[in-house]
């Protein structure tokens, strides 16, 4: 796959249908990848990437490229067109200075649950038929391919790209997907067993920022934790108050445009699992307005932002949140 | 703990606030018990706050040689600026200091003739060198001072100019605005310009404050008419919190403005990265 | 040299625990280590090392200074330090133990900050050396010897034993206080690990970055280096590589109304975000290639300008894990050098 690609952003630059290239550049080991802008054959030749490690979604740098002069093409996994189709509808991305290639997506790797099983020292990762042989300063290690996949992947709602100029491959279908279960389970939790789960989760929070400024819908010029005076700008929580807020803000903020690509858990230090946040608005919205997936077309409107006679009463709130 | 440490203030008292301009005022500040809070040199700075509104540092525009109190010339342009400027007299505040380096009164300036140039609030920093000179003339030689703004009613410290300065002997003024305006039949024109008018001997030491682009132009033409660069002193000025060189933002290359400056010879800023 | 069985190693704790606060690193539910204060049955953990730094021990990430109390027009400054309690951080590696260190040099020299000070005069540091590194390990480049810690105390792992050996007094305090539990023994299976950890060391892939070429004497060459413009290109502006640094140092000062007066405190600042030099009238670091910049020129270049040839840089290896793009110190030296 990753020769089909670097042959299609060569010949794109080559006949001057694009200027630039998004994609993955390898590092110094085998997982280390970082998102990065190609502008010739030979940048190309030297460093792209595109293997089991290259699950960041580049999306979210199109806001940044397309504001540049030149057309940009980018790579977009399945879960990555739908990021930025919500950003062409968000009026952030110039559609017309992107030229998307649709490229098969994952399930990606997460080195983190490598080295959770104690394998250290890693030096190289090859699949073999979904056995990882993992090469190490320790000599040499095996475990499931199922058992190291991202977090993110292993829900994954689908293989469908809904943007896209040309395809890599044959396009997917969207998945039923299990990316409800563990909403569900915390919905069932009594209200005091989800508060101290949520609890442990947010404290580890280092308020980092990696969260947000990851995530392809918070795209705000000034985000408002940013803003002197916003009155909430902190860079620390003063109280536990504050630390539970920044997160569940930042949740409704995104609700309804949030398209579930889970980059807020991937790139979490401390492994909160933030997604389960906005998983909830999802669930809930699909329950009280309908299904709905932000990112599936550029043209419809989010529920949240659309109102209409058959909407529920805000009353629900009220009986649901009773136990 | 019974140490002292730099980031707990002290207490200041406002016991006068003048109007220098529309966006200018100069504040008194004293001890509750009266006198100074503490002492300075010329250049330093002090981080003044409204707790629960902010802490900025401000130059302190008062000479050492006041012993009574310290005095601030600050511009309205943010949150806290803003807060003092609405404030009255009486009210207190919380002071801390005295950071930073000074303008080198006591080596490099003696027996020195001196040329001060500044630009709208730039005066500040300088006013307490000039009164500090001026409080010990004899160890100073002639001192031409170059000062513009945008008009007449945008120069700060204007009265103290007129009544104080100008009647000095061996102290000469020369004032300039941006544009005419009627009652002002002084020089017009942009500082850098009329320090080359003006022609002044390259014996002469500069110290020189303003907005960055004034001090950009001036430094051009101070070049122009002969002088070089070791001869010139400035004072920076970039975000601060502690104070002390320790939470890591104002700093220039390797050099920290609160600490290793404010006050700067340009060829010391020469070696630094451009990054001001 | 003195040592105890590991598996006495509980009845360690519990002593030491009777005696003062200790805290040590242990493994959290979700798998990660973590320093914690110790409670009976806590277990060690055995990874390499915890998610964030030992340096929130003497700089945590947040911490009030000082409250006010505001009334008409009248302002009371109430100072609320109060002396630590003494404490013992157990487990520390040798990259972290370096960390100190380098925080030292800007929290112990004049002025000294005392609230920083307070916990370094309280706190016992005891390391642990290092049996695995981790090939993001790459703390020999700077000059540190993870078989070989620093720290008030060092103790090492044979795998039966630990051993114990002061470094300085506050360390052999540590180790007299514990003596009864300490028997002196032989130390040929512990030369072996030591041994074996070296040979492991020279193989890692890292070993052979070197500092040789950073330091203070191109100052403007690497900070007009066409470099920046590509290495900060697909930086997020987030502050996780500072926030899990041991030798980021950099804070903010902010008040917080409580609705009963004014807490001042102060919390860790990232000079990668934007608002870092924002002042009313401009920004000297508009685009993310200039905070970028500063964070690396500080360690690399900065510091040890101001420090002796020190770099502000352990080794460690966290914002080689951490970074979500990841973009880290190895890959700018790398990029960077110029020989």
């Amino acid at each position: 796959m990753q020769e089909a690609i670097i042959n299609k952003a060569k010949q794109l630059l080559a006949d001057g249908t694009v200027d630039r290239v998004i994609g993955w550049k390898k590092g110094e080991f085998a997982y280390d990848i970082t998102p990065a802008v190609f502008g010739s054959a030979e940048e190309i030749d030297a460093d792209f990437v595109y293997d089991d490690f290259t699950s960041a979604n580049v999306s979210k740098y199109l806001v940044k490229e397309t504001k540049k002069e030149g057309k940009v093409l980018v790579f977009l996994k399945p879960c990555d067109t739908y990021s930025l189709n919500q950003l062409i509808k968000e009026h952030r991305v110039d559609r017309e200075k992107v030229y998307v290639v649709g490229i098969p997506g994952g399930p990606k790797l997460d080195i983190e649950k490598i080295k959770a099983k104690g394998i250290s020292g890693i030096l190289s990762v090859k699949n073999e038929n979904y056995t990882l042989k993992i090469e190490t300063i320790y000599g040499e290690e095996t475990m499931p391919f199922s058992e190291a996949i991202l977090d993110k992947c292993a829900s994954c709602k689908s293989k469908k790209h809904v943007v896209y100029d040309e395809l890599i491959g044959e396009d997917g279908e969207v998945l039923e997907s299990n990316r409800f279960d563990m909403v569900e389970q915390l919905e069932n939790m009594t209200a005091e067993e989800r508060y101290n789960f949520w609890r442990e989760q947010l404290s580890k929070c280092i308020r980092c920022n990696a969260c947000r400024n990851v995530c392809p819908a918070c795209t705000c010029e000034k985000c408002v934790f940013d803003n002197p005076t916003s009155g909430v700008e902190n860079k620390a929580a003063s109280d536990s108050f504050e630390e539970n807020m920044f997160h569940i803000i930042r949740a409704f903020h995104v609700a309804g445009r949030c398209t579930d690509c889970g980059e807020c858990s991937r790139v979490c230090p401390q492994n909160i699992p933030l997604h389960l946040l906005n998983r909830k608005f999802i669930k809930d919205i699909n329950s009280l307005y309908g299904e709905y997936q932000a990112g599936e077309d550029t043209t419809s409107r989010a529920p949240l932002t659309n109102y209409t006679f058959d909407d529920c009463e805000a009353s629900i709130v009220h009986e649901r949140g009773v136990e | 703990m019974n140490s002292n440490d730099t980031l707990i203030p002290y207490i200041g008292v406002v016991t006068d606030i003048r109007i220098d301009t529309p966006d200018v005022k100069t504040f008194r500040v004293e001890a509750p018990e009266g006198g100074k809070v503490f002492e300075h040199m010329p250049g330093q700075c002090a981080m003044l706050s409204i707790p629960g509104v902010g802490e900025a540092m401000f130059s302190i525009t008062s000479s050492p040689t006041n012993k009574e109190f310290m005095e601030f010339s600050i511009k309205k342009c943010g949150c806290l600026t803003n807060w003092l400027h609405a404030m009255d007299v009486g009210q207190m505040i919380t002071i801390r200091g005295p950071y930073g380096n000074a303008f080198p009164v006591e080596t490099e300036l003696k027996g020195k003739d001196l040329l001060f140039i500044a630009g709208g609030i730039g005066l500040a920093p300088l006013r307490s060198v000039i009164n500090y000179v001026r409080d010990n003339r004899d160890n100073y030689g002639d001192v031409q001072i170059v000062y513009g703004s945008r008009s007449k009613d945008d120069l700060v410290d204007y009265k103290e100019i007129l009544d104080e300065w100008m009647s000095d002997k061996g102290i000469d003024v020369n004032l300039t605005i941006d544009n005419p305006q009627e009652g002002w039949d002084g020089h017009v024109g942009f500082v850098p310009n009329y320090v080359k008018e003006l022609n002044p001997s390259t014996s002469k030491t500069v110290l020189v404050c303003g907005p960055p682009i004034m001090i950009k132009f001036t430094l051009a033409g101070l070049k122009e008419l002969g002088f070089t660069e070791t001869q010139v002193y400035t004072t920076m000025e970039l975000r601060m919190k502690c104070g002390v060189g320790k939470c890591g933002r104002c700093n220039i290359g390797n050099k920290y403005v609160c600490k290793d400056g404010p006050v700067f010879r340009f060829d010391q800023l020469d070696e630094l990265p451009d990054e001001y | 040299m003195l040592r105890i069985s590991l598996d006495k190693i509980d009845e360690l704790f519990e002593a030491v625990n009777s005696q003062q606060a200790l805290y040590i690193p242990t493994d959290r539910k979700d798998g990660a280590a973590e320093y914690k204060k110790y409670e009976s049955g806590m277990k060690m953990s055995n990874k390499l090392n915890t998610v964030r730094s030992a340096k929130d021990f003497f700089f945590p990430q947040t911490e009030n200074l000082v409250e006010f109390k505001m009334e008409g027009k009248k302002i009371e400054v109430k100072d609320i330090r109060e002396e630590s309690e003494d404490f013992v951080i157990f487990g520390v590696r040798a990259c972290d133990a370096r960390s100190f260190t380098i925080l030292d040099k800007v929290y112990l020299v004049e002025p000294v900050d005392s609230f920083y000070k307070n916990r370094r005069d309280h706190g016992t540091v005891v390391t642990m050396a290092c049996t695995r590194p981790s090939e993001t390990c790459f703390c020999q480049t700077f000059g540190i010897d993870p078989t070989a810690p620093e720290g008030d105390a060092a103790c090492w792992s044979d795998g039966s034993f630990l051993y114990f050996k002061a470094n300085t007094d506050k360390g052999q305090k540590f180790i007299d206080s514990i003596s009864s539990l300490l028997d002196d023994g032989d130390t040929a299976e512990l030369d072996k690990a030591i041994e074996k950890t070296k040979t492991i060391m020279s193989k890692l892939p890292l070993a052979n970055l070197s500092t040789e070429n950073f330091g203070g004497d191109k100052l403007n060459e690497y900070f007009n280096s066409d470099k920046w413009g590509e290495l900060s290109e697909s930086c997020l502006g987030c502050g996780t590589c500072t926030f899990v640094c041991p030798t980021c140092q950099c804070y903010d000062i902010k008040d917080f109304n409580t609705g009963d007066g004014i807490k001042r405190f102060r919390c860790w600042d990232s000079c990668m975000y934007s608002d870092f030099t924002k002042m009313a009238h401009g920004n000297p670091r508009l685009t993310q290639l200039e905070r970028f910049r500063q964070r690396f020129m500080h360690k690399l270049v900065y510091f040890p300008k101001n420090n002796e040839g020190e770099f502000g840089c352990v080794g460690c290896g966290r914002c080689l894990s951490k970074c979500p793009i990841s973009m880290n110190i190895v890959k700018v030296m790398k990029a960077l050098e110029v020989k």
